[in-house]
């Protein structure tokens, strides 16, 4: 423990100190038993199902699956990653929210401070937008993955279902928050998008309205999907990823093997 | 009795057999059924003094069925009753209490009659095995036992790994490219072409063959309803590749149809939503503008 000179050494102290607080009631009472953060922790087949079942991780994954499962080539861990992005895009959300008006002009001024003034500002924004294309492209290809599994068979129907809400949700979420940069290219694409929204029979010009909040875009559409794409979009797709997760569990887990 | 495993059965003997004060190997034999063995019993007086003859022995019976000997009795009393029929000597019962018996004068007080005292001390209460409930005997699964492996560490680490994968790929792509932010939104300056997230380019693409009705509602309504309706439309029971090949073949042509749809709506159309070559005339697309650049 101690150098030459009976001193204790900085990596001994650390060292120390890290045996201490992995012994302590407080280290012991976050991480529960077979947690292999633990400092009594032991490999066994006992230890390797707490780590599961002694977790919130249970809400997501039973203590076992089927061995083809765990392959990569099996899903490609599209859907995991569609849920990371999912929580990526939350907390990058919730950060550019810091520095966001949804009014006119100052939505596109905030956006010229997060590119200057913020630090990681532009950094940030740039991951939310590249995430929420990437998470629209992977929860398409989950759902191209699970129809040449057959994985949307009995009893997995329902699943398959919610799945498609889920993805209608994303392209809904996707597309509200195209709109808040609030320059040309949001404006515009926006404004292609709704006008198919306008084509739909009987009360198109309803749903458009409605969809806009008037008869055209204007500063009201920027505040109205400020609000959908930030509270009530994320509010439905997580209910809607509960389900979805719940079902994925108690209809038996992956498909297959084929 | 039902075939019980040889240590539970065991296990009980010796339970008994220390509650009793009896020999293991007596009871066990008792049991299953057997003949007592050979080694001198050493148990209770009169429990043990089998006697042969018509008689019913009512303790070994007892012992057999696992029965407590004052209901054999009783069963015994309440059938000869019903029958008319004379109660059948007993084995190790009194002489006077069988006389009473048979003469049908008393027979609650007969049944009434304490037998010798045997059993546990008092203060300690002994538990019997009642029966042994076989796994799937009540209650099947029908479920084949699975090839499984634990999710940790096998499925968390690749997720884990994947997720850092995923975060690494954003992270690098961010820092090197910037998200595009054109100039200030004007309602009096439409930009040529106008061009709609390329998630819905498919769609656009298609209004350039088809009525608005058309292209911007029926095509896609009706597409998430079929999509929505897979599950109860296709209605062939297997998984294996092989024997879905019209299913496979049909989602194959929507997915590249799609995919098509949305490259040439993106990649392909230009001034005008017109068409164009990417190659001579240069890419209007927008949305990966700063990653083309």
């Amino acid at each position: 423990m101690a150098d030459g000179n009976g001193r204790v050494g900085i990596k001994e102290a650390v060292t120390g100190m890290a045996g201490h607080l992995r012994k302590s009631q407080v280290w012991n009472s976050i991480f529960r038993p077979g947690s292999p953060m633990r400092s009594d922790n032991s490999d066994s087949p006992r230890n390797r199902s707490y780590v599961v079942m002694n977790n919130v991780l249970y809400h997501l994954h039973p203590v076992k699956v089927k061995r083809h499962g765990v392959r990569l080539s099996y899903t490609l861990c599209l859907g995991g990653l569609s849920f990371f992005l999912f929580i990526l895009l939350t907390i990058t959300g919730i950060f550019l929210m810091f520095y966001y008006r949804p009014t006119s002009p100052q939505a596109y001024f905030d956006m010229q401070a997060l590119a200057t003034d913020i630090a990681f500002g532009q950094l940030v924004r740039n991951m939310h937008r590249w995430g929420a294309h990437v998470m629209v492209l992977t929860v398409f290809l989950h759902m191209t993955r699970v129809f040449y599994h057959g994985a949307y068979k009995p009893p997995r129907e329902f699943n398959w279902v919610v799945g498609i809400v889920l993805l209608l949700l994303t392209l809904l979420l996707s597309f509200t928050g195209y709109l808040l940069p609030w320059d040309q290219l949001a404006l515009w694409a926006v404004t292609v998008g709704s006008n198919m929204a306008a084509y739909t029979p009987v009360f198109g010009d309803q749903v458009t309205f409605a969809l806009i909040g008037g008869i055209q875009i204007t500063a009201d559409t920027l505040l109205r999907w400020y609000v959908l794409h930030v509270l009530f979009l994320p509010f439905i797709i997580v209910i809607f990823m509960a389900v979805h997760f719940w079902r994925v569990r108690k209809d038996g887990g992956l498909s297959g093997p084929l | 009795m039902p075939q019980l495993p040889e240590h539970l059965l065991r296990r009980s003997a010796e339970a008994k057999a220390k509650a009793q004060g009896r020999p293991v190997e007596e009871i066990l034999a008792e049991m299953k059924g057997e003949e007592a063995p050979a080694a001198p019993a050493q148990g209770t007086g009169d429990r043990d003094q089998v006697t042969g003859g018509e008689g019913r022995d009512l303790d070994a019976e007892a012992g057999k069925y696992g029965v407590p000997r004052p209901l054999l009795e009783r069963a015994m009393f309440a059938r000869a009753k019903a029958d008319g029929t004379a109660v059948p000597a007993m084995a190790g019962a009194p002489a006077e209490q069988a006389a009473a018996v048979s003469s049908q004068a008393s027979a609650a007080a007969a049944v009434a009659a304490p037998a010798a005292p045997v059993g546990p001390p008092p203060g300690v209460r002994t538990q019997r095995l009642l029966t042994v409930v076989k796994a799937g005997a009540i209650q099947g699964t029908g479920t084949e036992p699975q090839d499984k492996v634990n999710v940790w560490p096998h499925l968390l680490a690749i997720e884990f790994v994947a997720l850092l994968a995923m975060l690494a790929f954003l992270t690098l792509l961010s820092a090197y490219v910037d998200a595009p932010l054109l100039e200030f939104a004007n309602f009096n300056e439409q930009p040529n072409p106008s061009k709609a997230p390329w998630y819905f380019l498919g769609l656009q693409e298609l209004l350039a063959y088809f009525d608005p009705q058309v292209a911007g509602v029926i095509i896609p309504g009706f597409g998430v309803a079929a999509l929505a309706f897979i599950p109860y439309i296709d209605r062939n029971p297997s998984i294996r590749p092989a024997d879905r090949k019209f299913a496979i073949s049909l989602f194959t042509v929507f997915f590249v149809g799609a995919s098509v749809l949305t490259i040439f709506g993106s990649f392909f159309r230009g001034p005008g939503f017109n068409f164009v070559f990417p190659w001579t005339d240069g890419i209007f697309f927008d949305d990966l503008r700063t990653i083309l650049e």
